[in-house]
């Protein structure tokens, strides 16, 4: 090992504490902000209290959480059994599965909102126009990370042997999937999950685009145009929710991990 | 084997690819062929249209946000990396550094938009602190709301993004190459200059072209805002979707989001070659 020199170890400290202030310091002014009065500069709990009284905000947080769930399940039933799938069957496509599955980074999503209107006269008119459908075009929108959680999450199992000695012991296929190599990739599941939520409650572009006025974040802009420190306490509550579950998360894994070497 | 049982495994990858057709690739075929219409005949009026004055404009802010963001992002973040790098891969700094940068990565950019609005606003908690105390106006004429506030806003997920991608090309190298150097003679500015500098310059390229794509699709930030006039692209296409003076312009939105994609296309593509090329030496 080389060791550093003192002039250096006081770049270190110096830079240290320069990130930690441009990071922090928006963090600490939301607080702030959010907790004052715009007027009298007084300290209040208004504006957190808005969170769960304001009729419209509250209605929305609960449409995003729910899109949350709804997003997640449908992207884990339409990634995971085709994921394993390729793998046991059609390794030859693994590389199209990966490119279709990345395309999202190339193609933003503000050119699949410009485009997409005739698929949703579509699906408006077969679900109707709730703002529950945008749980398709999300799925699309997490699948670049839900890929990437989920495959290195099978990479590190033998997943062709768990399958033949499933199946040479009589399971059926979904049988392989659900009960057998699904258990094996709860990290990959988890952390797909994760990001999943974490972008469904911050997604703008779809919904104010494609205007879908029920969801937290499109009503958190809304109200920022008249009332700024609810919006302000709306977005840092949304960020301490997903760093919470970030959190708990990784708590689960690590668990899940020392089970496993015990 | 017949040829039903050899196309009977491809069946199960149907639900999956039928999804991505209809939620991805007919949307942007839908675009592709849009930006060469108008009125519903071939036309090259709207990709005629980029190539005027307004938008080459509007294109170059886009191009000045996503590429200062994205060098200021990548040689701060480069430089965070190598601060935590050195440090073993047990200590306390070196863990926050990556948990932070996992979760602000993942911050919205709506509540990163509404994060400086209460920093630097004109009731943001830092402009009050520093009138009150220095007396000094930071305000300005709302600089925030415009381009250099955009680029401050973007940099601040753009170091982290960078601290995710560049941490694993530089634990990629090794100490012993170091070593090595040394006990050959070479000063510490050699070996940055002569071993590792050339090692790592393809990570870093790479790096910085996947910031530079990132900040160019971002729309959320620059909506929330900037709420007058459309200094970039993503603005500009708002504009033209939903604006009264524009109205009926749905073919000039294809036309700019058909731009996007080839502005992200290329700098993509770039980013998977240089990735190549990264992952030759650094694994």
């Amino acid at each position: 090992m080389i060791r550093e020199s003192g002039r250096f170890r006081v770049v270190r400290y110096v830079a240290y504490v320069v990130f930690g202030l441009f990071f922090l310091l928006p963090l600490y002014s939301m607080l702030d902000f959010s907790t004052r009065d715009v007027a009298t500069g007084a300290r209040t709990g208004k504006a957190w209290a808005a969170l769960v009284q304001d009729e419209v905000l509250r209605a929305s947080i609960v449409t995003s959480i729910l899109l949350a769930v709804l997003t997640t399940v449908l992207m884990l039933a339409l990634l995971v059994p085709t994921m394993i799938w390729v793998r046991l069957r059609v390794p030859q496509a693994s590389r199209l599965i990966e490119f279709l599955c990345l395309l999202p980074l190339t193609i933003p999503p503000l050119v699949i909102v410009v485009g997409i209107s005739n698929v949703y006269a579509w699906v408006s008119y077969l679900f109707g126009n709730s703002a529950y459908t945008l749980t398709f075009v999300y799925v699309v929108l997490v699948l670049p990370y839900s890929y990437r959680a989920i495959d290195s999450a099978l990479s590190s199992i033998n997943v062709v042997t768990l399958a033949e000695a499933a199946r040479s012991l009589g399971a059926g296929w979904s049988t392989v999937i659900l009960r057998v190599i699904l258990p094996n990739i709860t990290s990959g599941v988890t952390n797909a999950t994760f990001v999943t939520v974490a972008l469904v409650l911050g997604e703008y572009t779809f919904t104010s685009l494609l205007n879908f006025p029920q969801t937290m974040p499109y009503v958190i802009a809304a109200i920022g145009k008249s009332d700024a420190p609810v919006s302000v306490a709306a977005a840092l509550g949304s960020l301490i929710f997903a760093t919470l579950l970030l959190l708990l998360f990784s708590l689960l894994g690590r668990r899940n991990r020392s089970a496993k070497e015990a | 084997m017949s040829k039903l049982s050899k196309a009977a495994p491809w069946a199960g990858l149907l639900p999956f690819m039928i999804y991505l057709v209809v939620f991805l690739l007919a949307p942007t075929i839908t675009v592709v062929v849009g930006a060469f219409q108008e009125d519903g005949r071939f036309s090259l009026v709207n990709v005629n249209e980029l190539f005027s004055s307004t938008l080459l404009t509007v294109l170059w802010k886009s191009v000045l946000l996503s590429g200062v963001s994205a060098i200021v992002g990548a040689v701060l973040g480069a430089f965070l990396s190598y601060l935590i790098v050195t440090r073993p891969a047990t200590s306390v700094v070196r863990r926050v550094v990556t948990a932070a940068a996992g979760v602000l990565a993942q911050f919205g950019g709506l509540s990163l938009a509404f994060a400086f609005i209460a920093t630097l606003g004109f009731s943001g908690i830092v402009t009050k602190a520093v009138s009150s105390s220095l007396g000094l106006d930071i305000y300005g004429n709302g600089w925030i709301y415009a381009l250099p506030g955009l680029t401050l806003v973007y940099t601040y997920f753009q170091i982290p993004l960078m601290v995710i991608v560049f941490l694993p090309a530089l634990d990629g190298v090794r100490p012993q190459w170091r070593e090595a150097a040394v006990s050959l003679g070479a000063s510490t500015w050699q070996y940055w200059r002569q071993v590792a500098a050339p090692l790592l310059t393809p990570a870093f390229l790479g790096a910085l072209l996947l910031l530079f794509a990132n900040a160019f699709a971002a729309y959320a930030t620059a909506a929330i805002l900037v709420s007058q006039g459309q200094p970039i692209t993503p603005l500009f296409i708002r504009a033209a979707l939903n604006s009264e003076v524009m109205l009926g312009r749905q073919n000039l939105a294809f036309a700019l989001a058909f731009e996007m994609v080839i502005v992200v296309s290329i700098v993509m593509a770039a980013y998977a070659l240089l990735l190549r090329r990264a992952s030759r030496w650094l694994r």
